[in-house]
């Protein structure tokens, strides 16, 4: 009875709202509904089938972009994150004790700051920095003051720049919050393993390459998984920043930004917003099963 | 004070290197880092800065010259993004629906974790298993199955809706979070108030929960930042309800196709209303905020 009691409520509500409709966008994907009829017919995997040459080109070039993301801010992430937390914790001095540099704890007040704005404020923010001169954009103007190149349209106008300039976003955000992360893990090493290192004569680079790196590699397998999750999700800086929401000229398709289109924006067809969400899913699965796969190495005790 | 203070599971720390030689190229490594330190605290900061002046500067001044410094201060701007751009609305929105969707996501996430973690009964594992399952799913499949629901019974456009809805996204993590932490409460005290004649529900109301404060502290920060930050779920679900929006997506309207005429002096001062919050908070509690988010995000 108090069991039943305690779960009837979390239980009902994360089976209507969550579950529920995770099963329906499974079935809504066989169909041809636009979701604005009240009919609609199963045409099997046809969805599955058309999103490959669709006309709009929100599919193709949303599935590739988040991909490039995917492969690109993980990596950035994870070794900007990296170097700082190792400089902040341990790159203080080459002999002696071991310690960070002076004011790591203001280095990571700062750092951190980003991760605590909404994604919406940090959109709004980098717009206007990347903004043409002409309207006032921070980093052309900049640019254009001291003589170098900088894109007439501002850095969203430019189909070059767009895709760099959303990842640097991204990038920029999200740093602190693993610098923070592998700082913790970091404290967890013990001090004497570095002090040996030291004494050894092992120069940073080397004390970070054979000791912080091993010792630290479980979180970052889990930072890998947690920053694959925020590169599918970054439609919000997309839909926000970008013209047209994914261009100019679909150079910054997403592919959750497909889905949103499809099902809210002028795609008109839940069926087929649907189904790009099934592939998602299922994307999402394998990656997550197969990074988990290749990285596995033996759990280092200490 | 040799190799072997090494503990044996360590990878060989080569010695050798001439020290002459490390302290050299320590001295370059720590210009080039220290540098580099230095640069991204800039370039963390100064975009923030960079809004606040703006803030107080008028429209076309910063189009002319985005450096510049403001020469009077244009309070108006601010007056124009609380009142006439409708900011004022939109946080009081936002702070009703977290109001109620943080209380409940903390209410009905400490309940169910709580008999999961600490009750045998046939479907446990099931259920547990489920929640954790929701981690994984993409919101973005769900959307628009959510969206026909909530139009369904009426809850779309609402703030009661939203809050519903913040709370079953916000559950998997908060059940899988709060589950751990029950498990590892000590069993000794549960059994002394039980024989001190407690019930279960007195048991979780005035020994457990208050036992397991840190890591209530911990999700709930977790969850008010996530849930202040939502932008996809308010879109989607408050799209007829202008007035009733949340703070994120009425500061995106601002900037979108129909907001163009918004000045662009209200704008950066729409922005650092929105920050000033944020950052005022952050700076008190950071330290909270750091364990809470980084425990709460990757345990």
């Amino acid at each position: 009875m108090f069991v039943a009691s305690f779960l009837v409520l979390p239980v009902g509500l994360y089976l209507w709202l969550v579950i529920m409709p995770f099963i329906q966008a499974f079935q809504i994907s066989l169909t041809d509904w636009s979701g604005y009829t009240t009919g609609f017919n199963y045409i099997g995997f046809d969805n599955f089938i058309n999103m490959w040459d669709d006309p709009k080109q929100w599919v193709i070039p949303g599935f590739t972009h988040t991909g490039i993301i995917l492969l690109v801010l993980p990596v950035i992430v994870i070794a900007m994150a990296l170097f700082f937390a190792f400089m902040l914790n341990v790159g203080g001095r080459s002999q002696g004790g071991v310690s960070g540099v002076r004011g790591a704890g203001f280095y990571k007040i700062v750092y951190f700051f980003p991760q605590v704005l909404a994604t919406a404020i940090i959109a709004i923010v980098w717009a206007q920095i990347y903004k043409p001169p002409t309207t006032g954009g921070l980093l052309a103007s900049a640019l254009e003051a001291v003589g170098l190149p900088y894109p007439e349209n501002g850095f969203m106008g430019s189909t070059s720049l767009v895709l760099p300039g959303i990842i640097a976003v991204m990038v920029w955000s999200s740093v602190g919050f693993y610098l923070v992360y592998f700082s913790s893990a970091m404290a967890a090493i013990p001090q004497d393993i570095y002090e040996a290192a030291r004494i050894d004569g092992a120069s940073r680079t080397k004390t970070f390459f054979q000791i912080t790196l091993p010792l630290l590699w479980e979180s970052v397998q889990t930072a890998w998984i947690y920053l694959g999750i925020i590169a599918l999700d970054g439609f919000v800086l997309v839909f926000m920043m970008t013209p047209s929401q994914g261009g100019p000229n679909h150079s910054s398709e997403v592919i959750g930004g497909a889905i949103y289109k499809f099902a809210f924006g002028s795609g008109n067809d839940a069926g087929m917003a649907s189904a790009i969400g099934v592939v998602l899913f299922l994307a999402v699965l394998i990656l997550t099963v197969v990074s988990l796969r290749v990285t596995r190495r033996e759990r280092i005790e200490f | 004070m040799t190799t072997a203070q090494l503990p044996p599971k360590t990878e060989k720390a080569t010695p050798s290197r001439k020290p002459a030689d490390d302290q050299e190229s320590g001295k370059v490594l720590n210009v080039f880092s220290h540098g580099f330190l230095i640069l991204w605290a800039a370039m963390v900061i100064l975009p923030v800065v960079w809004v606040m002046i703006n803030s107080f500067r008028a429209s076309g001044d910063i189009k002319s010259d985005p450096f510049g410094i403001p020469l009077e201060a244009h309070w108006e701007n601010f007056a124009g993004a609380w009142v006439e751009a409708n900011l004022g609305q939109y946080f009081l929105n936002t702070v009703i629906v977290l109001l109620m969707s943080v209380t409940g996501t903390m209410l009905l996430g400490a309940m169910a974790a709580y008999v999961l973690a600490r009750y045998d009964f046939p479907g446990n594992r099931f259920f547990f298993m489920m929640f954790v399952a929701g981690m994984m799913f993409p919101v973005f499949l769900a959307l628009f199955p959510l969206y026909k629901t909530m139009d369904n019974v009426g809850l779309k456009d609402t703030h009661v809706g939203l809050a519903i809805v913040y709370i079953a996204y916000s559950l998997p993590f908060t059940v899988f979070f709060l589950t751990a932490f029950f498990r590892s409460l000590p069993n000794g005290v549960a059994e002394a108030a039980m024989i001190d004649g407690a019930g279960h529900y007195r048991l979780f109301w005035q020994v457990m929960l208050p036992m397991a404060k840190p890591g209530l502290i911990s999700i709930t920060i977790f969850n008010v930042i996530g849930q202040w930050n939502q932008f996809l779920l308010p879109l989607v679900l408050m799209n007829r309800n202008k007035d009733g929006q949340v703070l994120s997506v009425g500061l995106a309207s601002l900037t979108s196709e129909a907001g163009k005429q918004v000045d662009t002096g209200v704008l950066f001062a729409g922005m650092a209303l929105a920050m000033l919050p944020v950052l005022i908070a952050y700076i008190l509690f950071q330290r909270q905020i750091q364990a809470g988010m980084t425990a709460g995000a990757l345990k």
